[in-house]
């Protein structure tokens, strides 16, 4: 599995622009689809089976698209100027690398500022592409890009950018490998623009209509230094209950511990104070669908550095297998 | 169409004054649906008025088996005030509609109230009796009234809009009112339906509440359900230099420069086939465009693009300097480049466009 996180987070894709990052993902799933679609806003709809009498429909959703930036300005001595594409913490630019692209590289620094002790905001930050004039400069407005760097494996746990949410994504792809007979007809959608207001779900929910969601996305953990929330790296997939956009549907939250507890896979409950995830659009979309998350614990989330148990990454798997390979009942 | 009829001449600038003088704050924009209908009610194959208070026209294409069905948008509300509580005496307090009203900009402007239009003025304290710390702070909306003079109790209502009393005005190459923003979209929609193409189906929305967050766009775009859409809008310029000399790295557009066209703002990420054949159309025609900074604030593509299974959708807009105040001002070449710009793309739309994944 850590050859296919390896591959997909080495896939350069921020938010709307998610299509090298879809074509990988589609070669890994074609032989293993009963159907696969791009929708309008990109989004890769990859179904498996077919609904049966005692099955459900069910859309299940990890994004394709990492936290990313797009030049604003180059200026007359070559210089870019970038915003963010999703949110970026001005603090993890400082010094990284960048690749865009159409290609380029470059390093992200900073104005001279009066006060050293002061953070850079974003745009106190530009990047040298090492551009001499705004004539040879390669990037050009409106030309994005992500973090560069190479995926560290420390043998349990791993630390790459983009693991928010490739390693949904993965999630996802192995669940379709495994799943040979299932009584319900699976959605997976691959979305697009999670990182922007979860935009990609809103549609494809739409489009898909299921009768319930799920979200595989990844959340934070408190076992940090002053870390303060009861999720821990380790210590299994984690179920959501609430977070800042979405309460889960409880009989989907039961429907998850229930599962992991009669086969005997650890997991943990999340509160999460900040954020959200596809579920929200899609628990949201027509006339309201029962949706859930499942969370896979992450350290350092929308930093160029994120790291993840794979222990955890293969209770999850596990954890999905089951509740979508097996009859689901939830009322 | 010849290039000739899509110029902007005395017919389309008296169109613009009218509809730049007319108030339609966000909620309240009946005398701008009014100004439609009378343009385009004999031109349109349907005009009708939506729940929201949207204008929807369609024209039908004249040629073609399976026409692409192009939703074009355009706002019709500004940005003003409403009147919360009279005080008794002429003066009324008020609060502003739509987002962004830097309340900096408010002592001392002269506006209207109500449908009468009744002139009042946003009341300043004198310099003479302005003691010297005042100087160094704004004074918070609570602190301003609307006064209709000492004659001006009872006449208008809780509940009742105001915007800035600004004529507008041609200045050489420039134009300057208070609600260009977007009536320059608005007046640029009416001209593209008067002149459309055969090859395409037009979905025009003339929409209700944009200032406030896209909503008539959203139940606009539901309806019409379009292949894709374009939101024509006005985008602020800051393209002054700085003060200290260095190089002006945040200027959005710039006037004189062409149609600003979006790649990324605060609810769009703009769809890159589009953005492409805008570019392509651009050149091949000669049409001088810039881009819009990526960056923050939106326009009704941020609503429109997230309809049902969503809507390939990009955003061109004018520039214009001081937007959300009392004077915006634009350049009339920027409007009839935009114009142009729009009638090629139309003119040479083809499904092959969208017929490849989004990027």
């Amino acid at each position: 599995m850590k050859e296919l996180i390896q591959k997909l987070v080495a896939t350069a894709s921020p938010s709307g622009y998610e299509g090298r990052v879809r074509d990988v993902i589609k070669a890994e799933v074609q032989p293993y689809a009963t159907s696969i679609e791009v929708d309008a806003l990109g989004n890769l709809i990859v179904t498996k089976g077919k609904k049966s009498t005692k099955g459900k429909r069910v859309m299940i959703s990890a994004h394709m698209d990492e936290i990313g930036l797009i030049a604003t300005h180059i200026d007359k001595k070559g210089f870019v100027r970038f915003t963010n594409m999703g949110f970026l913490y001005a603090r993890n630019c400082m010094a990284a690398h960048v690749t865009f692209l159409n290609g380029s590289r470059g390093v992200v620094n900073g104005d001279a500022l009066e006060d050293s002790s002061k953070l850079h905001s974003l745009d106190q930050l530009f990047i040298d592409v090492g551009a001499t004039s705004r004539e040879d400069c390669p990037v050009k407005v409106g030309d994005v890009g992500v973090f560069e760097r190479p995926l560290i494996d420390l043998g349990k746990r791993v630390i790459s950018k983009a693991l928010d949410d490739r390693i949904g994504c993965v999630l996802m792809i192995e669940t379709i490998k495994q799943i040979k007979e299932s009584p319900n007809e699976l959605l997976f959608v691959f979305t697009t623009q999670e990182e922007v207001a979860t935009r990609g779900a809103t549609t494809a929910a739409y489009r898909v209509d299921p009768d319930l969601g799920l979200a595989v996305d990844v959340t934070r953990t408190g076992d940090v230094p002053t870390g303060k929330m009861e999720v821990d790296l380790g210590n299994g997939p984690a179920i959501k209950v609430k977070d800042s956009g979405m309460i889960a549907d409880p009989r989907i939250v039961r429907w998850m511990t229930d599962t992991a507890l009669k086969n005997h896979i650890p997991y943990q409950m999340e509160v999460l104070e900040g954020g959200t995830t596809d579920a929200r659009a899609i628990q949201m979309a027509r006339a309201g669908v029962p949706s859930g998350c499942l969370s896979i614990p992450t350290r350092y989330i929308h930093s160029p550095a994120e790291m993840i148990d794979m222990d955890d990454v293969d209770n999850s798997l596990k954890l999905l297998v089951h509740l979508l390979g097996d009859t689901i009942e939830i009322d | 169409m010849t290039q000739k009829t899509l110029t902007i001449g005395s017919e389309q600038l008296s169109l613009l004054e009218k509809l730049s003088n007319a108030v339609g704050v966000s909620g309240d924009e009946g005398e701008i649906r009014k100004i439609i209908f009378a343009e385009l009610e004999s031109v349109a194959d349907e005009i009708k008025v939506d729940a929201l208070g949207n204008v929807l026209v369609t024209l039908l294409a004249r040629t073609g088996k399976q026409p692409m069905r192009v939703m074009l948008d355009a706002h019709m509300d500004e940005v003003g005030f409403m009147i919360v509580a009279d005080e008794g005496e002429g003066l009324y307090s008020f609060v502003t509609v739509g987002g962004g009203i830097d309340e900096r900009q408010l002592p001392g402007k002269p506006v209207v109230v109500g449908r009468e239009h009744l002139p009042g003025v946003i009341g300043a304290k004198p310099i003479h009796l302005t003691e010297h710390d005042e100087l160094n702070s704004n004074i918070p909306l609570s602190g301003l009234r609307i006064d209709l003079g000492p004659g001006g109790a009872g006449k208008v209502k809780v509940g009742d809009y105001a915007t800035f009393a600004a004529e507008f005005m041609q200045i050489g190459p420039s134009l300057r009112g208070k609600a260009l923003d977007d009536r320059l979209g608005v007046a640029t929609l009416i001209e593209l339906v008067k002149h459309a193409p055969e090859n395409v189906t037009l979905l025009v929305s003339f929409t209700v509440q944009e200032e406030i967050g896209g909503r008539g766009a959203k139940v606009a775009a539901f309806t019409f359900n379009p292949d894709l859409a374009i939101a024509v809008d006005s985008t602020p310029a800051f393209d002054l230099p700085r003060e200290d000399g260095e190089e002006n790295t945040v200027y959005n557009c710039c006037l004189g420069k062409g149609p600003a066209i979006y790649i990324s703002d605060i609810g769009t990420i703009s769809d890159p086939r589009l953005i492409r054949f805008l570019v392509q159309t651009a050149e091949s025609h000669k049409i001088p465009y810039q881009f819009r900074q990526p960056g923050s604030g939106g326009t009704n593509a941020g609503s429109i693009h997230k309809s049902q299974a969503g809507i390939p959708s990009v955003s061109v807009s004018i520039p214009g300097r001081y937007a959300h105040t009392a004077s915006l001002m634009s350049v009339t070449s920027d409007w009839q480049n935009t114009l142009l710009l729009l009638h090629a793309v139309l003119e040479n739309l083809t499904p092959s466009i969208l017929a490849s994944d989004r990027d």
